[in-house]
Protein backbone atom coordinates (compact mmCIF):
# COMPACT_ATOMS: atom_id res chain seq x y z
CA UNK A 1 0.00 0.00 0.00
CA UNK A 2 1.86 3.83 -1.33
CA UNK A 3 0.66 6.12 0.96
CA UNK A 4 1.37 9.81 1.35
CA UNK A 5 3.03 11.40 4.09
CA UNK A 6 3.39 14.64 4.81
CA UNK A 7 5.45 16.30 7.59
CA UNK A 8 4.99 19.86 9.25
CA UNK A 9 8.85 20.92 9.92
CA UNK A 10 7.28 23.92 11.84
CA UNK A 11 8.00 26.37 14.56
CA UNK A 12 5.97 26.21 17.19
CA UNK A 13 5.60 29.01 19.83
CA UNK A 14 7.19 28.44 23.47
CA UNK A 15 4.22 27.61 25.91
CA UNK A 16 1.41 29.17 23.54
CA UNK A 17 -1.10 26.21 23.52
CA UNK A 18 -3.36 28.33 21.32
CA UNK A 19 -1.32 29.54 18.85
CA UNK A 20 0.04 26.09 18.46
CA UNK A 21 -3.37 25.05 17.78
CA UNK A 22 -3.66 27.15 15.07
CA UNK A 23 -0.74 26.19 13.28
CA UNK A 24 -1.15 22.56 13.84
CA UNK A 25 -5.38 23.38 12.22
CA UNK A 26 -3.30 25.08 9.61
CA UNK A 27 -0.93 22.29 8.71
CA UNK A 28 -3.84 19.72 8.68
CA UNK A 29 -5.69 21.94 6.18
CA UNK A 30 -2.69 21.81 4.29
CA UNK A 31 -2.15 18.36 4.36
CA UNK A 32 -5.84 18.05 3.37
CA UNK A 33 -5.94 20.36 0.65
CA UNK A 34 -2.36 18.37 -0.80
CA UNK A 35 -4.05 14.81 -0.42
CA UNK A 36 -1.74 13.48 2.28
CA UNK A 37 -3.05 10.35 3.92
CA UNK A 38 -1.44 11.43 7.09
CA UNK A 39 1.00 13.75 8.77
CA UNK A 40 3.61 13.94 11.39
CA UNK A 41 3.88 16.84 13.34
CA UNK A 42 7.64 17.05 15.41
CA UNK A 43 8.36 16.17 19.08
CA UNK A 44 6.47 18.78 21.61
CA UNK A 45 5.22 20.66 18.59
CA UNK A 46 1.80 21.77 20.23
CA UNK A 47 3.91 23.12 23.08
CA UNK A 48 7.40 24.31 22.48
CA UNK A 49 10.52 22.49 23.77
CA UNK A 50 12.38 24.28 26.10
CA UNK A 51 9.19 24.48 28.13
CA UNK A 52 10.87 24.05 31.79
CA UNK A 53 8.38 25.66 34.56
CA UNK A 54 5.71 25.65 32.36
CA UNK A 55 5.28 21.99 31.50
CA UNK A 56 2.43 21.97 34.31
CA UNK A 57 0.78 24.76 32.35
CA UNK A 58 0.56 23.64 29.39
CA UNK A 59 -0.21 19.62 30.11
CA UNK A 60 -3.23 18.40 28.90
CA UNK A 61 -5.08 15.01 29.98
CA UNK A 62 -6.33 12.82 27.37
CA UNK A 63 -9.80 14.20 28.64
CA UNK A 64 -8.88 17.98 27.91
CA UNK A 65 -10.45 20.17 25.46
CA UNK A 66 -7.32 20.34 23.23
CA UNK A 67 -7.39 16.91 23.21
CA UNK A 68 -11.08 16.80 21.86
CA UNK A 69 -10.08 19.09 19.36
CA UNK A 70 -7.46 16.77 18.24
CA UNK A 71 -9.89 13.75 17.83
CA UNK A 72 -11.98 15.91 15.79
CA UNK A 73 -9.11 17.20 13.41
CA UNK A 74 -8.46 13.41 12.96
CA UNK A 75 -11.58 13.02 11.44
CA UNK A 76 -10.14 13.97 7.89
CA UNK A 77 -6.82 13.34 8.62
CA UNK A 78 -4.88 10.67 10.99
CA UNK A 79 -1.89 12.54 12.53
CA UNK A 80 0.29 12.19 14.97
CA UNK A 81 0.93 15.23 17.69
CA UNK A 82 3.93 15.82 20.39
CA UNK A 83 3.31 17.44 23.44
CA UNK A 84 3.01 17.34 27.18
CA UNK A 85 0.56 14.88 28.31
CA UNK A 86 -0.80 14.60 32.43
CA UNK A 87 -1.83 11.17 33.65
CA UNK A 88 -4.41 10.70 36.40
CA UNK A 89 -2.03 10.74 38.65
CA UNK A 90 -0.31 14.00 37.75
CA UNK A 91 2.51 12.97 36.24
CA UNK A 92 3.70 14.94 32.94
CA UNK A 93 5.05 13.03 29.58
CA UNK A 94 6.55 14.00 26.54
CA UNK A 95 3.83 12.48 25.00
CA UNK A 96 3.40 11.18 20.79
CA UNK A 97 -0.12 10.52 20.46
CA UNK A 98 -1.36 8.97 17.18
CA UNK A 99 -4.73 10.47 16.02
CA UNK A 100 -7.38 8.39 13.58
CA UNK A 101 -10.76 8.80 12.91
CA UNK A 102 -11.70 10.89 15.59
CA UNK A 103 -9.97 8.69 18.34
CA UNK A 104 -6.48 8.40 20.13
CA UNK A 105 -5.17 5.09 18.30
CA UNK A 106 -1.94 5.12 20.17
CA UNK A 107 0.27 6.95 22.88
CA UNK A 108 3.92 6.95 23.17
CA UNK A 109 5.42 7.99 26.07
CA UNK A 110 9.54 8.79 25.74
CA UNK A 111 11.02 6.44 27.47
CA UNK A 112 14.65 8.18 27.01
CA UNK A 113 14.46 11.64 28.53
CA UNK A 114 17.94 13.06 27.84
CA UNK A 115 19.31 14.80 31.10
CA UNK A 116 22.89 16.11 30.45
CA UNK A 117 24.48 18.94 28.58
CA UNK A 118 22.13 21.30 27.37
CA UNK A 119 18.92 19.01 28.46
CA UNK A 120 17.07 19.03 31.33
CA UNK A 121 14.01 16.26 30.31
CA UNK A 122 14.00 14.69 33.57
CA UNK A 123 13.80 17.51 36.04
CA UNK A 124 10.30 17.95 34.49
CA UNK A 125 9.25 15.19 32.71
CA UNK A 126 8.16 11.48 33.88
CA UNK A 127 9.69 8.47 32.26
CA UNK A 128 7.48 6.21 29.38
CA UNK A 129 7.53 2.21 30.43
CA UNK A 130 6.58 0.87 27.79
CA UNK A 131 7.48 0.55 23.72
CA UNK A 132 4.80 -0.93 21.57
CA UNK A 133 4.12 -1.09 17.61
CA UNK A 134 0.28 -0.83 16.89
CA UNK A 135 -2.10 -1.34 13.99
CA UNK A 136 -3.45 1.56 12.22
CA UNK A 137 -5.31 1.92 8.98
CA UNK A 138 -1.95 1.86 7.17
CA UNK A 139 -0.79 -1.34 9.41
CA UNK A 140 1.68 -1.85 11.69
CA UNK A 141 3.64 1.44 12.87
CA UNK A 142 5.55 2.44 15.92
CA UNK A 143 6.00 5.79 17.72
CA UNK A 144 9.06 7.13 19.15
CA UNK A 145 10.50 10.09 20.35
CA UNK A 146 13.60 11.84 19.43
CA UNK A 147 16.11 10.70 22.22
CA UNK A 148 14.47 6.70 22.07
CA UNK A 149 16.07 6.39 18.95
CA UNK A 150 19.57 6.74 20.25
CA UNK A 151 18.88 3.62 22.35
CA UNK A 152 18.75 0.48 19.49
CA UNK A 153 17.21 -1.25 22.26
CA UNK A 154 14.19 1.26 21.20
CA UNK A 155 14.17 0.44 17.31
CA UNK A 156 15.16 -3.26 18.22
CA UNK A 157 11.67 -3.70 20.00
CA UNK A 158 9.78 -1.66 17.00
CA UNK A 159 11.23 -3.83 14.60
CA UNK A 160 10.42 -6.64 16.31
CA UNK A 161 7.24 -6.04 17.25
CA UNK A 162 6.49 -5.61 14.33
CA UNK A 163 6.67 -2.22 12.57
CA UNK A 164 6.44 -1.62 8.87
CA UNK A 165 7.89 2.06 9.75
CA UNK A 166 8.93 4.34 12.59
CA UNK A 167 7.26 7.20 13.03
CA UNK A 168 9.40 10.07 15.24
CA UNK A 169 8.85 13.46 16.11
CA UNK A 170 11.73 15.42 17.31
CA UNK A 171 13.19 18.71 18.32
CA UNK A 172 16.64 17.92 17.73
CA UNK A 173 18.89 21.18 18.43
CA UNK A 174 21.71 21.95 16.11
CA UNK A 175 25.34 21.74 17.72
CA UNK A 176 28.44 20.94 16.73
CA UNK A 177 29.98 22.49 14.05
CA UNK A 178 32.40 20.59 11.57
CA UNK A 179 34.40 21.44 9.21
CA UNK A 180 33.53 20.91 5.28
CA UNK A 181 30.19 19.69 6.36
CA UNK A 182 26.68 21.21 4.77
CA UNK A 183 24.88 20.16 8.50
CA UNK A 184 25.79 20.64 12.25
CA UNK A 185 27.13 17.39 13.61
CA UNK A 186 24.13 16.70 15.30
CA UNK A 187 21.95 16.51 11.80
CA UNK A 188 24.69 14.15 10.74
CA UNK A 189 24.54 11.57 12.98
CA UNK A 190 20.85 11.47 12.73
CA UNK A 191 20.94 11.07 9.21
CA UNK A 192 23.58 8.82 9.45
CA UNK A 193 21.20 6.16 12.28
CA UNK A 194 18.09 6.65 10.54
CA UNK A 195 20.25 5.57 6.92
CA UNK A 196 21.42 2.45 9.30
CA UNK A 197 17.99 1.79 11.12
CA UNK A 198 16.13 1.70 7.82
CA UNK A 199 17.87 -0.62 6.24
CA UNK A 200 19.25 -3.02 9.18
CA UNK A 201 15.65 -4.09 10.27
CA UNK A 202 14.26 -3.30 7.09
CA UNK A 203 11.38 -0.73 7.58
CA UNK A 204 10.62 2.83 6.61
CA UNK A 205 12.08 5.65 9.07
CA UNK A 206 9.44 8.69 9.02
CA UNK A 207 11.70 11.75 11.02
CA UNK A 208 9.49 14.77 11.44
CA UNK A 209 12.18 17.67 13.29
CA UNK A 210 11.07 21.06 14.29
CA UNK A 211 12.70 23.74 13.27
CA UNK A 212 13.14 27.78 14.95
CA UNK A 213 15.25 28.89 17.70
CA UNK A 214 14.45 29.06 21.43
CA UNK A 215 16.36 31.27 23.57
CA UNK A 216 19.22 31.15 21.04
CA UNK A 217 19.23 26.89 20.46
CA UNK A 218 18.72 26.57 16.81
CA UNK A 219 16.51 22.77 15.63
CA UNK A 220 17.98 21.63 12.58
CA UNK A 221 14.91 20.68 10.47
CA UNK A 222 15.78 18.04 8.10
CA UNK A 223 13.05 15.90 8.87
CA UNK A 224 13.24 12.93 6.14
CA UNK A 225 11.99 9.63 5.07
CA UNK A 226 14.18 6.81 4.40
CA UNK A 227 12.87 3.91 2.69
CA UNK A 228 13.91 0.27 3.92
CA UNK A 229 16.74 0.14 1.34
CA UNK A 230 18.10 2.90 2.93
CA UNK A 231 17.09 5.45 -0.10
CA UNK A 232 15.95 8.96 1.05
CA UNK A 233 12.36 9.42 -0.42
CA UNK A 234 12.14 12.91 0.71
CA UNK A 235 14.31 15.58 2.36
CA UNK A 236 13.56 19.11 4.38
CA UNK A 237 15.77 22.06 4.18
CA UNK A 238 18.03 22.51 7.39
CA UNK A 239 16.85 25.51 9.75
CA UNK A 240 13.87 26.46 8.21
CA UNK A 241 10.25 25.75 8.06
CA UNK A 242 9.03 23.27 5.54
CA UNK A 243 6.10 21.30 4.59
CA UNK A 244 7.40 18.00 3.02
CA UNK A 245 5.50 14.93 1.51
CA UNK A 246 6.15 12.36 -0.32
CA UNK A 247 4.90 9.19 -1.89
CA UNK A 248 5.60 6.24 0.43
CA UNK A 249 5.04 2.38 -0.55
CA UNK A 250 5.08 1.11 2.46
CA UNK A 251 4.55 -2.55 0.75
CA UNK A 252 8.23 -2.29 -0.62
CA UNK A 253 9.21 -3.28 2.99
CA UNK A 254 8.16 -6.94 1.77
CA UNK A 255 10.43 -6.55 -1.25
CA UNK A 256 13.18 -5.94 1.19
CA UNK A 257 12.48 -8.35 3.44
CA UNK A 258 12.17 -10.87 1.19
CA UNK A 259 16.11 -10.26 -0.34
CA UNK A 260 17.49 -9.85 2.92
CA UNK A 261 15.53 -11.91 5.55
CA UNK A 262 17.66 -10.46 8.59
CA UNK A 263 14.47 -10.03 10.84
CA UNK A 264 13.22 -13.15 10.02
CA UNK A 265 16.30 -15.06 11.64
CA UNK A 266 16.59 -12.58 14.28
CA UNK A 267 17.06 -15.18 17.28
CA UNK A 268 14.55 -13.20 20.04
CA UNK A 269 15.05 -16.57 22.48
CA UNK A 270 19.16 -15.61 21.89
CA UNK A 271 18.59 -11.94 22.57
CA UNK A 272 16.20 -12.87 25.75
CA UNK A 273 18.19 -15.36 27.36
CA UNK A 274 21.56 -13.66 26.64
CA UNK A 275 20.02 -10.26 28.13
CA UNK A 276 18.56 -12.48 31.53
CA UNK A 277 22.12 -13.54 32.08
CA UNK A 278 23.37 -10.06 31.66
CA UNK A 279 21.10 -9.01 33.66
CA UNK A 280 21.82 -11.69 36.76
CA UNK A 281 25.40 -10.89 36.30
CA UNK A 282 27.46 -9.14 39.33
CA UNK A 283 28.11 -6.01 38.35
CA UNK A 284 31.90 -5.91 36.55
CA UNK A 285 31.96 -3.19 34.93
CA UNK A 286 30.65 0.51 35.86
CA UNK A 287 28.59 0.74 32.65
CA UNK A 288 26.60 -2.77 34.21
CA UNK A 289 26.49 -0.87 37.89
CA UNK A 290 24.98 2.16 36.59
CA UNK A 291 22.01 0.56 34.80
CA UNK A 292 21.87 -2.27 37.33
CA UNK A 293 21.22 0.91 39.78
CA UNK A 294 18.62 2.23 38.05
CA UNK A 295 15.50 -0.05 38.48
CA UNK A 296 15.29 -3.29 36.60
CA UNK A 297 11.68 -3.64 37.38
CA UNK A 298 10.62 -7.57 38.00
CA UNK A 299 9.67 -9.10 34.62
CA UNK A 300 6.83 -10.98 35.66
CA UNK A 301 6.74 -13.87 32.62
CA UNK A 302 10.05 -13.09 30.79
CA UNK A 303 10.38 -15.79 28.97
CA UNK A 304 7.24 -17.50 28.04
CA UNK A 305 5.95 -16.87 24.85
CA UNK A 306 8.57 -15.12 22.39
CA UNK A 307 6.43 -13.54 19.79
CA UNK A 308 7.43 -15.08 16.58
CA UNK A 309 7.53 -13.19 13.39
CA UNK B 1 45.60 18.43 17.92
CA UNK B 2 41.84 19.27 17.28
CA UNK B 3 41.84 22.47 15.25
CA UNK B 4 39.33 24.89 15.89
CA UNK B 5 36.52 24.46 12.75
CA UNK B 6 35.46 27.16 11.01
CA UNK B 7 32.68 25.96 8.70
CA UNK B 8 31.43 29.31 7.69
CA UNK B 9 29.02 28.84 5.13
CA UNK B 10 27.74 26.54 7.44
CA UNK B 11 28.25 29.59 10.28
CA UNK B 12 26.46 31.58 8.13
CA UNK B 13 23.59 29.88 7.24
CA UNK B 14 23.35 29.39 11.21
CA UNK B 15 23.30 32.87 12.47
CA UNK B 16 21.33 34.40 10.07
CA UNK B 17 18.61 31.88 10.80
CA UNK B 18 19.24 32.94 14.79
CA UNK B 19 18.91 36.43 14.23
CA UNK B 20 15.64 36.10 12.14
CA UNK B 21 13.83 33.76 14.52
CA UNK B 22 14.99 35.80 17.87
CA UNK B 23 14.02 39.04 16.98
CA UNK B 24 10.72 38.57 14.84
CA UNK B 25 9.30 36.61 17.58
CA UNK B 26 9.81 39.79 20.08
CA UNK B 27 7.18 41.50 17.47
CA UNK B 28 10.40 43.47 16.07
CA UNK B 29 11.44 43.42 12.97
CA UNK B 30 14.65 45.57 13.83
CA UNK B 31 18.16 45.65 15.38
CA UNK B 32 20.27 48.35 16.67
CA UNK B 33 24.47 47.62 16.91
CA UNK B 34 26.87 49.50 18.23
CA UNK B 35 29.62 50.28 15.28
CA UNK B 36 33.22 50.03 16.18
CA UNK B 37 35.14 49.81 13.20
CA UNK B 38 36.56 46.33 14.58
CA UNK B 39 35.73 42.99 13.67
CA UNK B 40 33.32 41.75 15.59
CA UNK B 41 31.15 44.58 15.12
CA UNK B 42 31.15 44.62 11.20
CA UNK B 43 30.50 40.86 11.16
CA UNK B 44 27.49 41.21 13.50
CA UNK B 45 25.91 44.21 11.67
CA UNK B 46 26.80 42.32 8.29
CA UNK B 47 25.13 39.06 9.26
CA UNK B 48 22.44 41.44 10.79
CA UNK B 49 21.87 43.22 7.51
CA UNK B 50 21.68 39.86 5.20
CA UNK B 51 19.14 38.43 8.19
CA UNK B 52 16.91 41.34 8.26
CA UNK B 53 17.79 43.45 5.41
CA UNK B 54 19.46 46.89 5.60
CA UNK B 55 17.11 49.10 6.38
CA UNK B 56 16.24 47.80 9.75
CA UNK B 57 19.44 47.41 11.03
CA UNK B 58 20.80 50.80 12.70
CA UNK B 59 24.19 50.89 13.43
CA UNK B 60 25.82 53.31 16.24
CA UNK B 61 29.18 55.16 15.77
CA UNK B 62 30.39 56.58 19.25
CA UNK B 63 33.48 57.53 19.18
CA UNK B 64 35.30 59.16 21.99
CA UNK B 65 37.96 61.94 21.30
CA UNK B 66 41.17 59.53 22.12
CA UNK B 67 39.63 56.97 19.52
CA UNK B 68 41.44 55.70 17.01
CA UNK B 69 40.95 57.82 13.82
CA UNK B 70 40.90 54.24 12.04
CA UNK B 71 38.32 52.92 13.97
CA UNK B 72 36.00 55.88 12.42
CA UNK B 73 37.61 55.18 8.84
CA UNK B 74 36.60 51.61 8.79
CA UNK B 75 33.12 52.01 10.25
CA UNK B 76 32.23 54.94 8.22
CA UNK B 77 34.26 52.29 5.50
CA UNK B 78 31.10 49.12 6.48
CA UNK B 79 28.14 51.42 6.49
CA UNK B 80 29.09 52.59 2.67
CA UNK B 81 29.25 49.29 1.81
CA UNK B 82 26.44 47.90 3.38
CA UNK B 83 24.11 50.90 2.99
CA UNK B 84 22.55 50.29 6.81
CA UNK B 85 21.06 53.09 8.86
CA UNK B 86 23.38 54.63 10.75
CA UNK B 87 23.84 57.56 13.59
CA UNK B 88 27.33 59.34 14.88
CA UNK B 89 27.13 60.18 18.85
CA UNK B 90 30.23 61.90 20.16
CA UNK B 91 30.52 60.62 23.72
CA UNK B 92 33.35 62.83 24.56
CA UNK B 93 30.83 65.66 26.47
CA UNK B 94 29.49 63.21 28.72
CA UNK B 95 32.62 61.12 29.68
CA UNK B 96 34.09 64.24 30.10
CA UNK B 97 31.53 66.02 31.96
CA UNK B 98 31.48 63.62 34.56
CA UNK B 99 35.79 62.26 35.13
CA UNK B 100 35.82 66.31 35.49
CA UNK B 101 34.59 65.41 38.81
CA UNK B 102 36.41 62.44 39.33
CA UNK B 103 39.82 63.44 37.67
CA UNK B 104 41.88 60.36 39.21
CA UNK B 105 40.26 57.93 37.64
CA UNK B 106 42.61 55.40 36.09
CA UNK B 107 42.45 54.19 32.41
CA UNK B 108 40.28 50.77 33.35
CA UNK B 109 37.53 52.95 35.06
CA UNK B 110 37.45 55.66 32.16
CA UNK B 111 37.68 52.56 29.45
CA UNK B 112 34.53 50.79 31.25
CA UNK B 113 32.50 53.96 31.68
CA UNK B 114 32.75 54.62 28.02
CA UNK B 115 31.48 50.45 27.43
CA UNK B 116 28.77 51.76 29.74
CA UNK B 117 28.08 54.76 28.42
CA UNK B 118 27.55 53.09 25.01
CA UNK B 119 25.84 50.88 26.38
CA UNK B 120 23.01 53.47 27.98
CA UNK B 121 23.02 55.21 24.34
CA UNK B 122 22.38 51.54 22.34
CA UNK B 123 19.21 50.79 24.78
CA UNK B 124 18.09 54.27 24.34
CA UNK B 125 18.14 53.88 20.51
CA UNK B 126 16.53 50.86 20.72
CA UNK B 127 13.50 52.20 22.82
CA UNK B 128 13.24 54.99 20.23
CA UNK B 129 14.50 52.83 16.69
CA UNK B 130 11.97 49.72 18.58
CA UNK B 131 15.31 47.45 17.50
CA UNK B 132 16.99 44.87 19.80
CA UNK B 133 20.31 45.68 20.67
CA UNK B 134 22.43 43.39 19.34
CA UNK B 135 25.75 41.72 20.42
CA UNK B 136 29.80 41.36 19.39
CA UNK B 137 31.02 40.07 22.20
CA UNK B 138 32.80 36.50 20.54
CA UNK B 139 33.12 33.73 22.72
CA UNK B 140 36.91 34.11 23.83
CA UNK B 141 36.11 37.20 25.45
CA UNK B 142 33.50 35.84 27.34
CA UNK B 143 34.88 33.14 28.81
CA UNK B 144 38.10 35.71 29.44
CA UNK B 145 36.15 37.85 30.65
CA UNK B 146 37.80 40.80 28.54
CA UNK B 147 35.01 42.66 28.32
CA UNK B 148 32.87 45.23 30.52
CA UNK B 149 29.75 43.60 32.47
CA UNK B 150 27.17 45.62 31.72
CA UNK B 151 29.12 47.53 29.38
CA UNK B 152 30.05 45.84 25.86
CA UNK B 153 28.91 42.67 26.98
CA UNK B 154 25.42 43.82 27.08
CA UNK B 155 22.59 42.97 24.82
CA UNK B 156 19.72 41.13 23.97
CA UNK B 157 20.52 38.82 21.45
CA UNK B 158 24.25 37.91 20.46
CA UNK B 159 25.11 36.12 17.22
CA UNK B 160 28.76 35.75 18.22
CA UNK B 161 28.88 34.35 21.89
CA UNK B 162 29.36 30.83 20.94
CA UNK B 163 32.06 31.68 18.44
CA UNK B 164 35.84 31.75 19.07
CA UNK B 165 38.28 34.83 17.70
CA UNK B 166 39.66 32.76 15.14
CA UNK B 167 35.96 31.32 13.68
CA UNK B 168 34.87 35.63 13.90
CA UNK B 169 37.93 36.19 11.55
CA UNK B 170 37.09 33.36 9.41
CA UNK B 171 33.51 33.62 8.85
CA UNK B 172 34.22 37.74 8.59
CA UNK B 173 36.57 37.03 5.44
CA UNK B 174 34.36 34.85 3.79
CA UNK B 175 31.45 37.05 4.29
CA UNK B 176 33.12 39.89 2.73
CA UNK B 177 34.30 41.89 5.24
CA UNK B 178 37.02 44.19 4.16
CA UNK B 179 40.99 43.09 4.84
CA UNK B 180 41.65 45.77 6.28
CA UNK B 181 38.89 45.63 9.32
CA UNK B 182 39.54 41.66 9.31
CA UNK B 183 43.55 42.25 9.58
CA UNK B 184 43.81 44.72 11.63
CA UNK B 185 45.17 44.43 15.28
CA UNK B 186 42.02 43.64 17.69
CA UNK B 187 41.91 46.55 20.33
CA UNK B 188 38.93 47.29 22.64
CA UNK B 189 40.47 51.28 21.51
CA UNK B 190 39.41 52.52 24.98
CA UNK B 191 42.89 54.47 25.62
CA UNK B 192 45.54 55.29 23.08
CA UNK B 193 48.09 52.33 22.01
CA UNK B 194 45.56 49.25 23.54
CA UNK B 195 45.84 46.08 22.20
CA UNK B 196 43.87 42.97 22.97
CA UNK B 197 46.74 40.62 22.91
CA UNK B 198 48.92 43.40 24.40
CA UNK B 199 47.23 43.07 27.22
CA UNK B 200 46.11 39.83 27.72
CA UNK B 201 49.65 38.58 27.22
CA UNK B 202 48.72 36.00 24.54
CA UNK B 203 47.38 35.53 20.87
CA UNK B 204 43.81 34.56 20.13
CA UNK B 205 44.97 32.15 18.28
CA UNK B 206 46.78 30.59 20.67
CA UNK B 207 44.25 31.21 23.19
CA UNK B 208 41.44 30.10 21.13
CA UNK B 209 43.17 26.44 20.25
CA UNK B 210 43.81 26.16 24.09
CA UNK B 211 39.91 27.02 24.71
CA UNK B 212 38.66 25.01 22.18
CA UNK B 213 40.46 21.85 23.81
CA UNK B 214 40.00 22.83 27.37
CA UNK B 215 36.02 23.78 27.14
CA UNK B 216 34.41 22.51 24.01
CA UNK B 217 36.51 19.06 24.23
CA UNK B 218 36.53 18.86 28.08
CA UNK B 219 40.49 17.89 27.82
CA UNK B 220 42.33 17.85 31.55
CA UNK B 221 45.14 20.29 32.50
CA UNK B 222 47.10 17.00 32.01
CA UNK B 223 46.45 16.46 28.85
CA UNK B 224 46.43 20.09 27.96
CA UNK B 225 49.94 20.14 28.76
CA UNK B 226 50.41 16.78 27.03
CA UNK B 227 48.87 18.90 23.71
CA UNK B 228 51.53 21.01 24.27
CA UNK B 229 50.25 24.05 25.93
CA UNK B 230 52.74 25.42 28.54
CA UNK B 231 51.70 24.48 32.12
CA UNK B 232 51.25 28.43 33.37
CA UNK B 233 49.71 29.29 30.13
CA UNK B 234 46.69 26.85 30.94
CA UNK B 235 46.58 28.05 34.34
CA UNK B 236 46.25 32.04 33.71
CA UNK B 237 43.54 30.91 31.19
CA UNK B 238 41.70 28.23 33.61
CA UNK B 239 41.95 31.30 36.71
CA UNK B 240 40.59 33.96 33.83
CA UNK B 241 37.55 31.99 33.37
CA UNK B 242 36.95 30.97 36.85
CA UNK B 243 37.52 34.82 38.02
CA UNK B 244 35.12 36.27 35.46
CA UNK B 245 31.99 33.99 35.79
CA UNK B 246 30.32 36.76 37.96
CA UNK B 247 30.26 38.21 34.13
CA UNK B 248 28.37 35.69 32.62
CA UNK B 249 25.77 35.23 35.59
CA UNK B 250 22.89 37.69 36.19
CA UNK B 251 23.78 38.96 40.15
CA UNK B 252 23.90 36.80 43.07
CA UNK B 253 20.17 36.69 44.46
CA UNK B 254 19.16 35.63 48.27
CA UNK B 255 17.29 33.09 48.47
CA UNK B 256 14.61 33.51 50.93
CA UNK B 257 11.25 32.24 49.44
CA UNK B 258 10.29 28.90 47.82
CA UNK B 259 10.82 30.00 44.29
CA UNK B 260 13.05 32.20 43.82
CA UNK B 261 14.06 33.46 39.94
CA UNK B 262 16.60 31.47 38.04
CA UNK B 263 16.85 29.23 41.05
CA UNK B 264 13.63 27.58 41.00
CA UNK B 265 11.45 29.94 39.60
CA UNK B 266 12.97 28.82 35.92
CA UNK B 267 11.55 29.54 32.41
CA UNK B 268 13.68 30.38 29.08
CA UNK B 269 13.72 33.82 28.17
CA UNK B 270 11.78 33.18 24.97
CA UNK B 271 8.69 32.17 27.13
CA UNK B 272 5.86 32.71 24.94
CA UNK B 273 6.97 33.59 22.03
Amino acid sequence: MSIRIAIAQINPKLGDLTANLALYEENIRQAIDKTADFLLFPELSLTGYFLRDTVPSVALTLKSAEIKKLKQLSRKLPFVAGLVEESADHRFFNSAIYFEDGEVRHVHRKVYLPTYGMFDEQRYFARGDRIRAFDCKFGRLALLICEDLWHPSTIYLAALDGALAVLCPSASPLRGIVDNQVQDDTARYWEMINRAYAETYSLFMIYGNRCGFEDGVGFWGGSEIVDPFGQRLAKAGYYEEQFLLAEVPLESVRRKRTMSPLLRDEDLDLTINELMRIRERPATSTVVRAFRGAKLREVKKPLSKPRKL
Amino acid sequence: MIAIPTNPALLREILIAFIRNEVRKTGLTRVVVGLSGGVDSTLSAMLAAQALGRENVLALLMPYKSSHPDSQAHAEMILRMTGIESLFVDISPQIDAYFDRFPDADARRRGNKMARERMTILYDHSARWNGLVLGTSNKTELLLGYGTVYGDMASAINPLGDLYKTQVWALAEAIGVPDVIVRKEPSADLWVGQTDEGELGFSYREVDQLLYLMVDHRYTKPELINAGFPEPFVDDVAQRIMNSQFKRRLPVIAKVSQRTIDRDFRYSRDWGK
